[in-house]
């Protein structure tokens, strides 16, 4: 990842897009969250959705699928440019996480992030932290996933 | 028919839910889908990271919690999802061998105004591994159908 000073409040990226099919969510949905409107196709369309959709869970899952996919690809461009990655340092966890709206199956789901907030690491010299709201939006603009993440970024020192 | 409704959730109603069983072969499984990290991936690169073995990512936790709260109750009930999590904190490294239970425990509810045959719950969810040590705290907001499906719940919460 990139070094907590190169970061900025209001920076915006975007990490990609996920097509959810119907087989993939009954799949992550038997195994994790069997819901009679994640595996159902016809029990779906009689419940409040309406329709198959995807375990908030799962959406979460693919979101981190392409923020590692995101990270891989930063860390590349910064070695192709002479220089070390900093190290990602653990996440303390979420807040604020919502689905706003159901992810059914044939949506495409565009993720990005946003750095909210920047911010010393208390108690850990060499990191700062980062506060970032992480969004999925559907084909139609709609918001369906939020949250707010914060992470352990590791500064350049003293160089 | 379902055996739980909104109304068997009220303040103060705690139960715990489990075990499950956690492998590293599932730990990877999930991590070369959704998480691709060296920690969760790999037993000797795990070693070598800031968590000092191989270990579940985090969202693979919330899954497993999801799938344990299934079994418990959510299968048996008239779910209708959740709206989200206000926090989700990661305390401990969830690892192979991991036997996990979880504790719910109710902390408000409320019937919602626009669809009065519907009831939140805010709940608190704590995982615990099998050494009784906390891995994981989430607090959520479910919704369930409620049995009476219009009106204000008696006591008028």
């Amino acid at each position: 990842m990139r070094y907590f000073e190169d970061m900025r409040v209001g920076e915006r990226t975007e990490l990609g897009s996920h097509t959810f099919t119907a087989d993939e969510i009954k799949t992550f949905a038997h195994r994790y969250d069997p819901q009679r409107f994640h595996i159902d196709d016809d029990a779906a369309a009689r419940s409040h959705f309406g329709a198959l959709c995807a375990s908030g869970w799962h959406t979460t899952a693919v979101y981190m699928r392409h923020f590692v996919e995101f990270e891989r690809r930063e860390a590349e461009r910064m070695r192709a440019a002479g220089e070390t990655p900093a190290r990602a340092g653990p996440s303390p966890g979420i807040r604020e996480l919502r689905w706003l709206r159901p992810v059914y199956a044939g949506d495409t789901i565009t993720f990005a992030r946003e750095v909210k907030e920047l911010r010393d690491a208390a108690g850990r010299p060499g990191w700062g932290l980062m506060v970032a709201q992480n969004t999925g939006v559907n084909q139609k603009g709609e918001l369906v996933l939020s949250f707010m993440g914060a992470k352990f970024a590791e500064k350049r020192g003293k160089a | 028919m379902p055996k739980y409704y909104w109304e068997d959730f009220p303040v103060g109603h705690m139960a715990e839910y489990g075990t499950y069983e956690v492998t590293a072969e599932e730990i990877k499984a999930f991590a070369a889908e959704f998480d691709p990290q060296p920690m969760h991936l790999d037993e000797e690169a795990a070693r070598a990271s800031i968590v000092g073995g191989l270990c579940a990512s985090g969202w693979h936790s919330c899954a497993i919690m999801m799938r344990i709260l299934a079994d418990g109750y959510v299968l048996d009930s008239a779910s209708m999802g959740a709206t989200g999590c206000p926090e989700i904190k990661w305390i401990a490294p969830v690892r192979p061998g991991d036997r996990l239970r979880v504790r719910v425990k109710v902390l408000g509810t409320r019937v919602s105004r626009s669809r009065p045959e519907m009831g939140f719950v805010n709940a608190r969810i704590d995982m615990f591994n099998h050494a009784d040590l906390p891995v994981m705290t989430v607090t959520t907001n479910m919704m369930l159908e409620r049995r009476a499906k219009t009106g204000e719940p008696a006591g008028g919460a």
